[in-house]
């Protein structure tokens, strides 16, 4: 191993960028302002989908309540699944992506800057067709996965469905290429000495990721402009009265929707490998096989989408075929629980917000995972599919686990992308009533699911039970309103009045602390010399550099 | 009693009941393990200020090997749990086995037929106990799912793909269930009750849905009959099949597919402004007068 010295770049392609003002936020190519785009935006909308939440959790508070019509309740969980999916969770990884992947493999730019520009307008134009509907006819009501024939013309006849389909056929578009961008980059753009066995591991883990929509995507645009032409064209796909099948858009449906939720979560798993180490003040432990294990899920998370189906009456062989490689997919997830806690084992953990969400993350991913597991044995399925404990479920898993993983990423990253540090006192709040108010809506929809209450109901009557843990739910969902009100207040004070961060305010180990916060346009004047996985430790340590300690991987 | 699928009262149902608490016990010894580390971890290994660097330590392979395998065999032993408990929960159908029940879903109505007696009726499957019948699942416009929580497994009802399950019971009573995919407006108000009697009173039953009902041939009753043959009813009720046989509406126990009680009352409130009692449901206002009401209210509840 030769210890190389600052590896200089290439000079920027272009003089600094104008990088103030509202025009250089429309006309910006640069992948951190981009990034931030995506922030700001995604953000906007969780607002939007946290609202729809609270109004259906009001609808839901007590037995045949009145608060809300059937078409409405319907058209408001048809648009917090769609939004929060397509324009909050999804994209706001890719934003981190956008901003991160760059800095941590130590290039200017990404690959394609306009096509990077291109990506988040589509998103950003396919968003607005999506709301549209809502002045447009009617917002759609079939709900996120749309099933066909529901979603066809005779039992949908508004046009909120066909804003719904040529909104997601955009945004679908927009996403492949932003995918093709970032691993063009990532395979492309690596400072000298950055081999692919030295990426950080969100790298990685946004690598298999595009992979991942690479292939997830296609099946469901394909499936979209299908039930575009059923719509406008009187085709007839899915409508069995003419001879076509309702069971085929499910398959196209989920071959896209169960890879999408290994897309939602990836990214996350990626940014909590970052943080635990950092705070725990030890490499992650087992690098091999947190990104092995990574690319065995990238894989088979093509091969579990029909558990999805398990009540469709396909019959036992298709039926326990998926169900063995849903099982198989879970030792690949529970290798990373275990080597995150394996991470802090023996470290001297550091109780910043950032890490109190990722630790909160492992607990809360690990209970959704394990509800997950029950799904895969198929007569389970069969009693609790469609019902609020399929709801718990992928709560723990979407919220408790990416969205937690997000938070424990943006206290960690927005030093970085402002310069100033979150306040830790509001984080702290922040945390508790997230965890708190998330525990508190979701835990006892497990229950109220096991009880018999199904989803996508918009009222329900005073069953056994029902009705109190109803109540609890909701009021749970009004403590995570709160929280989220505190964390807006965190960002605006912070902004303004955060305490200055410094490049490297967490004392971390890879390269984005190595520029400035916030970096320049350019990203970075040297990038330091890159001979392991953590090019700052080995600086900050020139006795004990990674290579010397961990000889048998760097 | 609740309807908790935990609360079984068949084989099918029971079977489910057993492999859903084994496999709890097994996940839930996993998840007190992982939060017993983390909680373990966060106390024993917490960092105080100025402290030096612990020390680095980037793996073990034993280690990982040992938490790849072990979850692996876990996972093996619930495989093949759901491999024999799927057999026992939803056994395979008999070749040329005829089905004793077709239930056809509807938006958003339950249309239920016995293919042996003929009787054709709603909402409200009557069943003998301890028999094991073969039903039949068939959906007339989009996808609904059929489920009895303590009865049988949930069953999707899909447009042009025939569906069969085992309904069964070993004691009498009624059963709630509900659809449960997502079916439009007013998904939340399919309910369906499965009354389970002894035979005596099941063949009774049968018995009075295959004669027609005896309607009085004088007084409100029978100016209802005419008003239902003269306005549109039947145009939906029995000719297009979009709602459901009335012929007998005045023996079930409730009204517009579970959302109220088959009381005079609700049948006025009903026929006044079903748009009211079920918003979004398929039958309009029709304006009915009081009188038109009060007539169509003694001749359905005379229907019995």
């Amino acid at each position: 191993m030769t210890d190389s010295n600052t590896t200089t770049l290439s000079a920027p392609i272009s003089l600094p960028r104008e990088y103030k003002g509202l025009l250089s936020w429309i006309t910006t190519i640069d992948h951190k302002q981009i990034g931030i785009l995506y922030l700001a935006m995604t953000f906007f909308y969780f607002l939007v989908g946290g609202i729809e939440a609270i109004f259906m959790r009001i609808q839901l508070a007590v037995p045949n309540n009145t608060f809300l019509s059937p078409n409405s309740y319907n058209e408001i969980f048809t648009m917090h699944g769609t939004t929060m999916i397509f324009l909050v969770v999804m994209p706001m990884l890719i934003g981190f992506a956008n901003y991160l992947v760059p800095l941590m493999i130590g290039s200017r730019d990404i690959a394609f800057p306009r096509l990077n520009a291109l990506g988040f307008w589509l998103l950003f134009f396919g968003s607005l067709m999506l709301y549209f509907s809502f002045i447009g006819g009617g917002a759609p009501s079939a709900g996120w996965f749309s099933y066909a024939p529901l979603s066809e013309k005779p039992y949908s006849a508004t046009p909120g469905l066909d804003y719904w389909a040529l909104g997601l056929l955009l945004m679908g578009v927009g996403t492949v290429s932003t995918a093709i961008n970032i691993n063009v980059t990532i395979l492309k753009y690596r400072v000298k000495g950055m081999s692919l066995k030295r990426l950080p591991l969100f790298v990685w883990m946004v690598f298999i990721n595009g992979f991942i929509i690479l292939f997830a995507l296609p099946p469901l645009n394909a499936a979209l402009v299908m039930l575009l032409v059923d719509r406008q064209l009187y085709a007839h796909f899915f409508q069995a009265v003419a001879g076509g099948s309702a069971i085929m858009w499910q398959q196209y449906f989920w071959a896209f929707g169960h890879p999408e939720v290994y897309i939602m979560i990836l990214p996350a798993w990626g940014m909590i490998s970052e943080i635990i180490p950092v705070f725990s003040r030890k490499p992650i432990f087992g690098y091999g096989f947190v990104a092995g294990s990574t690319l065995a899920i990238g894989v088979l998370s093509f091969a579990v989408y029909a558990h999805h189906m398990f009540a469709v009456g396909l019959g036992h062989p298709f039926n326990i075929a998926f169900a063995f490689s849903s099982m198989a997919i879970a030792v690949p997830t529970g290798i990373k629980i275990f080597n995150w806690i394996a991470t802090m084992w023996g470290g001297r953990i550091r109780f910043t917000t950032s890490m109190k969400y990722a630790i909160a993350f492992i607990v809360l991913f690990t209970i959704g995972g394990l509800s997950g597991i029950t799904f895969a044995v198929v007569p389970i399925d069969w009693q609790v599919t469609d019902t609020y404990y399929v709801v718990a479920h992928f709560h723990y898993v979407l919220f408790g686990g990416t969205l937690f993983g997000i938070f424990a990423g943006i206290y960690y990253w927005f030093p970085k992308m402002t310069g100033r540090l979150l306040s830790e006192k509001l984080g702290n709040w922040h945390f508790w009533l997230t965890f708190i108010g998330f525990n508190l809506t979701f835990f006892i929809q497990h229950f109220v699911g096991l009880l018999g209450m199904p989803r996508r109901v918009y009222t329900y009557p005073n069953l056994p039970g029902w009705g109190w843990m109803n109540m609890v739910s909701t009021i749970g969902a009004f403590v995570l309103g709160i929280s989220v009100l505190i964390f807006l207040w965190n960002i605006f004070i912070s902004l303004r009045k955060g305490k200055p961060a410094g490049d490297n305010p967490w004392e971390a180990w890879t390269l984005e602390w190595a520029a400035s916060s916030p970096p320049a346009p350019h990203n970075f004047e040297l990038v330091p010399p890159v001979n392991g996985r953590r090019p700052l430790w080995d600086l900050q340590h020139p006795d004990t550099p990674d290579w010397k300690l961990n000889k048998a991987e760097s | 009693m609740t309807n908790s699928p935990f609360n079984g009262v068949s084989p099918q149902a029971q079977a489910i009941s057993h492999v859903f608490i084994i496999s709890l016990v097994v996940l839930a010894f996993i998840l007190v393990l992982v939060l017993g580390l983390v909680l373990f971890v966060m106390i024993k290994f917490r960092g105080r200020e100025g402290e030096a660097e612990p020390p680095q330590i980037f793996g073990n392979k034993k280690l990982e090997i040992t938490w790849t395998v072990v979850p692996g065999l876990i996972l093996v032993f619930l495989f093949i749990l759901t491999v024999i408990y799927a057999n026992r929960s939803d056994p395979s159908v008999p070749k040329g086995r005829q089905p004793d029940l077709v239930v056809i879903a509807h938006q958003w109505w339950w249309e239920l037929k016995y293919p042996q007696t003929g009787v054709v009726t709603a909402n409200e499957i009557h069943m003998p106990v301890h028999k094991k019948w073969l039903v039949r699942i068939e959906s007339a416009d989009v996808i609904h799912s059929f489920w009895v929580p303590r009865l049988a497994r949930k069953m999707d009802a899909i447009p042009g793909h025939p569906n069969h399950i085992w309904l069964e019971s070993d004691s009498t009573g009624t059963y709630w269930g509900t659809c449960s995919e997502y079916c439009g407006a007013q998904h939340a108000g399919m309910h369906i009750r499965v009354i389970v009697q002894n035979q005596k009173d099941f063949d009774a039953w049968s018995n009075e849905q295959q004669q027609g009902p005896n309607i009085p041939q004088t007084g409100d009753a029978a100016k209802g009959q005419q008003l239902f043959d003269q306005l549109t009813c039947l145009n939906c009720h029995a000719i297009k099949n979009i709602g459901p046989n009335l012929t007998h509406v005045g023996s079930r126990e409730t009204l517009a597919s579970g959302v109220i009680t088959n009381t005079p009352e609700n049948m006025a409130r009903w026929l006044h402004n079903p748009q009211a009692v079920k918003p979004g449901c398929n039958m309009p206002n029709l304006y009915l007068t009081n009188e038109q009401v009060k007539y169509l209210v003694a001749y359905l509840e005379a229907s019995k």
